[in-house]
């Protein structure tokens, strides 16, 4: 236990560090002055720009996992089954986790930037000494902003993920939407639908606590910037995939 | 006798083992410039981020305007700082703001009673002083260095401070805009009556502002004078700023 691996300890480190920054989100977020203002302005940024690239993807992906199933649902002889089985892909897993790692790259790499520039050129200093909490301020309106939008961003990444998949579908026989829509319901439970639904909050505050943290604690330079938007990005993507995973550990106990 | 509008005593601050401030000590007297003289990396801006309680000393007793900013709470501290100004060295102007907002900032932030109209001319007259009013409806970014560090000095001046910090204010900047900023710190003190703490290493700076200057050097205040007392000095230490 002595001679721990200098990455090792570097990793344990920051996750203490992010640990404890996410502490005081709990602290002092729901403290009085609430900055409803600067919330519902990043609410509108963090949806609104994720917003196309969100949709393109998640039509394309909806397509391209449709087509892919047919020859082997062919083979098998199911695949009248393919609505049912992409529907449950889609709202589970690829819906949630694609969202959330687009949102990521786009939206943690860019609180990253925005506060760590805040930081290096003392903005974020100017904030304090001008009566104004920069904790309450920037912090803690963007990460409520990115855990609210981004399980909406989900929902609507599933329903347009689905109409790719429809697509997909009728490119080969013809189903009416109605009935698409009917198999792809039928198969899916609430306890297909909750979980998936409810993890998506916690990934929303891992991109924006994680993109937080490292603009906060950006260091000198603009290279710290980059730096800052580059380790925004890689690490809150990291903590989804461990979210995920404990989700499903979870959600897998109260599988029938 | 002078009335003393900020007291520093036996101020010190480390980071690990790196002693930045070492039982410093200063008297900012009222109506007076006072320059703080030292090299890059000496602690310049610890020190007035200290004053300012952006940092937290290790040790010392900092007075601003009689009271000891290191025991007050938040509410406290917000009071002090609508009296202390601070001119950041990198501006601080926030990027996402039109220079209407980030001068409105501080007004609306700090727990001020004011109608729309007295801070629209606020605005205006904090612009006036700096010569910059056609920029109101400007971003930060379409600006030249000059012109952001006078509009960096106009949110400074918005709420009529009694004492303006200046973190190397003519830092970056060419050698005629910087004169221009000298100038200006001159003109706001002579216009307001405020008391200015002035960190620099721009000789030409110090020269037209300086009332008094104090040395820090290895973290302590090593001499106060005057520029020509300090200029005529033959101390090894004083003697390479003045040369
Ligand atoms: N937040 C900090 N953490 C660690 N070291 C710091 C911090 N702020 C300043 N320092 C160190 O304190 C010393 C003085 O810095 P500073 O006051 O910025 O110098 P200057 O006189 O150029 O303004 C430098 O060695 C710097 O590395
Ligand atoms: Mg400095």
């Amino acid at each position: 236990m002595f001679s721990m691996p200098e990455s090792l300890r570097a990793f344990l480190h920051e996750t203490g560090e992010i640990a404890r920054f996410s502490l005081r989100f709990f602290r002092e977020g729901f403290q009085p002055r609430f900055e409803w203002e600067e919330f519902v302005r990043q609410c509108f940024l963090v949806g609104y720009r994720s917003l196309p690239l969100v949709g393109l993807t998640a039509f394309i992906i909806g397509l391209v996992l449709t087509m892919q199933l047919r020859p082997t649902m062919v083979y098998y002889g199911v695949e009248v089954q393919i609505p049912a089985m992409v529907g449950i892909a889609i709202v589970r897993e690829i819906g949630p986790i694609l969202t959330a790692l687009i949102f990521a790259g786009k939206i943690g790499s860019s609180i990253g930037a925005e506060l760590g520039s805040m930081k290096v050129t003392e903005q974020i200093d100017a904030m304090e000494v001008s009566g104004t909490n920069p904790f309450k301020y920037l912090v803690v309106t963007r990460t409520l902003a990115t855990m609210l939008m981004l399980p909406i961003l989900v929902l609507l990444a599933d329903a347009i993920s689905l109409a790719g998949s429809y697509l997909g579908v009728n490119m080969y026989e013809t189903l009416t939407y109605p009935l698409f829509f009917k198999k792809v319901f039928d198969n899916l439970t609430y306890i297909d639908i909750i979980p998936a639904f409810v993890k998506t909050f916690f990934f929303g505050f891992a991109v924006g606590i994680i993109g937080c943290y490292k603009g906060y604690y950006c260091e000198k330079g603009t290279e710290g910037v980059g730096l800052s938007a580059n380790s925004s990005v890689v690490a809150s993507s990291v903590a989804i995939f461990i979210l995920d995973l404990i989700a499903v550990q979870i959600s897998d106990l109260f599988q029938p | 006798m002078q009335e003393t509008v900020i007291n520093i005593e036996g101020l010190s601050k480390s980071f690990g083992a790196n002693k930045v401030l070492d039982h410093f000590d200063l008297q900012l007297h009222r109506g007076e410039n006072l320059v703080v003289l030292g090299k890059s990396g000496s602690g310049k801006s610890v020190l007035i981020k200290c004053i300012i309680g952006l940092i937290e000393p290790d040790h010392g007793k900092i007075q601003v305007l009689g009271k000891n900013v290191l025991n007050l709470n938040h509410v406290q501290l917000d009071q002090v700082r609508v009296k202390v100004a601070f001119l950041f060295q990198s501006n601080a102007l926030y990027d996402s703001m039109t220079v209407r907002e980030n001068l409105e900032f501080p007004l609306r932030r700090h727990s001020i009673q004011l109608s729309a109209g007295d801070a629209d001319q606020m605005v205006r007259e904090a612009l006036q002083n700096v010569g910059l009013e056609h920029t109101i409806d400007m971003m930060p970014v379409d600006l030249s260095g000059g012109m952001r560090k006078r509009i960096a000095l106009a949110r400074t001046l918005i709420l009529k401070p009694e004492i303006i910090l200046y973190d190397e204010p003519t830092t970056g900047l060419d050698p005629i805009t910087s004169q221009e900023i000298s100038a200006l710190i001159n003109q706001i003190r002579d216009k307001y009556q405020t008391s200015a703490l002035v960190i620099s290493h721009d000789m030409r700076c110090v020269k037209t502002v300086a009332h008094r200057i104090a040395m820090l050097i290895d973290g302590k205040c090593y001499a106060v004078g005057s520029y020509e007392e300090l200029a005529a000095s033959t101390d090894s230490k004083i003697k390479p700023f003045f040369d």
